[in-house]
């Protein structure tokens, strides 16, 4: 009946400033744990885009670009933008699931960061959009696409899409924390998804568009990660070349990573507190 | 004993309350939740909040575990302000909320091992804490199986053993028995007398007042947001009559009899209660009336279909508390039939 019975085995890490870290790599784990356990979770990052790449290069290719082969360059990139942004819908929805279940309530009164459920959800996602950026590149590799420079440009460039999707992320988790239902946070990332996938750079030159959509669609930040991946990855003087430096789109890409963190990510926050 | 001194903080605390709400009050758009609620758990006591759905009690547990933030009035958890202090409470308290709030998509010890680590758990110490606790949860040969596998009753074991995780001082029991069958209640019964017994403090929400009766020291009765009684089970009993005696005549034409026999072995004449027609329930002090019931029941040869004692069950508390009847209630009258 002594008090102390309670703390007999409380022999614990102190707190300090790492504990953010840590714990979001605990929930992390969960969140691995969770897509090994259903395979069937990765299918939009798996054979979606494979069936994308093979539609979109038959049909398209000949009256796009000319020849499958000059348009797989510009395809496999514009694919991995779209699909980097359609995969964010899944971190939404696995946080609505977590608010409907009452996880987030043990999470909230056990004594961690408000912020730890968050990254640990981001930080899981990383795994989703690498297998995405592999499969993509193994995909068009067998039909014909092959990169134009070297190893430190293409990890550069794969680095700067996993930032991005990392980054974007922020906009469906906070529809996820705000919406009624998992059918709703589809809806409202879709919806908001299409005319960004669509209405870039990431299938067809903007130069075909109507100036008002080109000049949208030029400051697209989908249109600026795609770019950016062209000039990293392709040969400037092959096909499917891309005029101009790597610094400018990569720069604008930056950005856009900055500005999702920095509008999405204190209302995320500030609508976990709320909800959960 | 405390190995660090209890926190001051300015507020003046007696260290053998362990969760005090002074005045508590919480609006949800035009619903108000809470119009005002006070209550204390003694340190190493269990404390019963009674009410029925609706009346308040998960709102005040979730700003105790310092979920919500309440609109008015304050509490302290273990010495600590839950609004000035939320982190030192979050390391003292345990959570079980009425739905099970584990991760149906990991196993049974992997949510234990979760917890362990996000409160700075070694691996090891995780590990052990985890297979102790399902050892004593009685979930050993399921501890590898998904949650999601598992009963109503199973779930609610392993939420339990996810708030014990990190030796809680406190422990907050929102309803950990609605929707177990009553052979499952009792084992959960017996789980939180061994919580209490390793010096853990409760605070236990139910819906059922035998519940209440069973566990807590002390018993908060709570309907709209308002304390409508606290006293000691015994003393709540002694008011609300610690049986209730249920008798349906056969005959309606009996009824006149049935009701003064009813007033005469009473504890309050004035509470004798028609629920439904043709039926008469009274509180009654102890079974020892009963006897004299049925003699009397034979004398005036009157046949019933139903004689029963049983707890009173929540509306009839309500009833005895208030006068008023609240259409909300869920009847939750364990009956021990005597005679049919």
């Amino acid at each position: 009946m002594t008090a102390a019975a309670t703390h007999e085995v409380t022999a614990t890490i102190p707190h300090g400033p790492f504990d953010v870290l840590r714990h979001s790599w605990v929930l992390a784990k969960r969140s691995l744990v969770k897509t090994w356990r259903t395979p069937e979770s990765l299918i939009d990052v798996t054979l979606s885009p494979i069936m994308f790449t093979l539609l979109f290069t038959y049909i398209f290719g000949g009256a796009i670009a000319g020849s499958t082969k000059d348009y797989l360059p510009l395809l496999v990139t514009g694919l991995i933008g779209q699909n980097i942004a359609f995969a964010s819908v899944g971190i939404g929805i696995q946080l609505n699931a977590d608010i409907e279940k009452g996880i987030f309530d043990r999470f909230k009164s056990l004594p961690i960061s408000r912020v730890a459920p968050l990254f640990g959800a981001a930080m899981g996602d990383i795994v989703r959009s690498i297998l995405l950026i592999a499969v993509m590149l193994a995909t068009g590799y067998v039909l014909g696409y092959r990169l134009g420079t070297d190893m430190w440009h293409f990890l550069a460039g794969a680095a700067l899409a996993l930032l991005f999707s990392l980054c974007l992320a922020w906009g469906p988790m906070l529809i996820g924390l705000i919406a009624r239902s998992q059918r709703a946070v589809q809806g409202i990332v879709f919806m908001t998804l299409f005319p960004l996938t669509f209405a870039s750079n990431a299938f067809v030159p903007t130069e075909s568009m109507p100036s008002w959509l080109a000049a949208f669609a030029n400051a697209n930040p989908l249109s600026h990660l795609v770019k950016s991946l062209r000039v990293l990855w392709n040969d400037p003087e092959g096909p499917g070349a891309v005029t101009g430096g790597w610094q400018g789109p990569v720069s604008w890409t930056l950005l856009w990573c900055g500005i999702f963190v920095v509008v999405f990510a204190p209302l995320a926050i500030r609508a976990y507190n709320r909800k959960a | 004993m405390r190995d660090v001194a209890p926190p001051s903080y300015g507020i003046a605390m007696s260290p053998d309350i362990a969760v005090e709400a002074d005045g508590l009050v919480k609006s949800f758009k035009e619903t108000k939740a809470l119009k005002g609620v006070s209550f204390q758990v003694p340190r190493g006591k269990i404390l019963g909040v009674l009410g029925p759905n609706g009346a308040g009690k998960t709102t005040a547990v979730r700003i105790l575990a310092t979920l919500l933030r309440p609109d008015a009035g304050r509490a302290t958890v273990a010495g600590f302000d839950v609004a000035k202090h939320p982190r030192e409470v979050r390391k003292r308290v345990g959570l079980t909320g009425q739905y099970a709030s584990v991760d149906e998509e990991l196993t049974g010890r992997e949510n234990l091992l979760m917890i362990g680590e996000l409160l700075n758990m070694r691996m090891g110490d995780a590990k052990s804490r985890a297979k102790e606790l399902l050892e004593w949860f009685d979930l050993t040969d399921a501890a590898d199986r998904m949650a999601k596998t598992y009963s109503g009753g199973m779930r609610r074991r392993l939420d339990l053993a996810a708030s014990l995780t990190g030796h809680p001082e406190i422990v907050f029991l929102d309803e950990p028995t609605t929707g177990l069958d009553p052979a499952k209640r009792e084992d959960m019964w017996d789980v939180v007398r061994a919580i209490v017994e390793r010096g853990t403090s409760v605070l236990l929400t139910t819906q059922y007042l035998e519940e209440a009766d069973a566990l807590a020291d002390d018993i908060v009765v709570i309907n709209h947001g308002k304390v409508i009684a606290h006293d000691t089970a015994e003393n709540l009993k002694r008011v609300v009559g610690s049986q209730t005696l249920k008798i349906r005549p056969s005959d309606l034409a009996h009824t006149d009899q049935v009701r003064a026999i009813l007033a005469e072995v009473a504890a309050d004449a004035a509470h004798v209660d028609e629920p439904r027609r043709g039926e008469f329930s009274v509180p009654v002090r102890d079974d020892s009336i009963l006897p004299g019931v049925v003699s009397r029941l034979a004398t005036a040869k009157i046949d019933v279909t139903e004689l029963s004692l049983a707890l009173p069950s929540l509306d009839e508390v309500f009833f005895t508390l208030t006068g008023e009847r609240n259409k909300s209630l869920a009847g939750a009258t364990e009956s021990e039939e005597v005679a049919s």
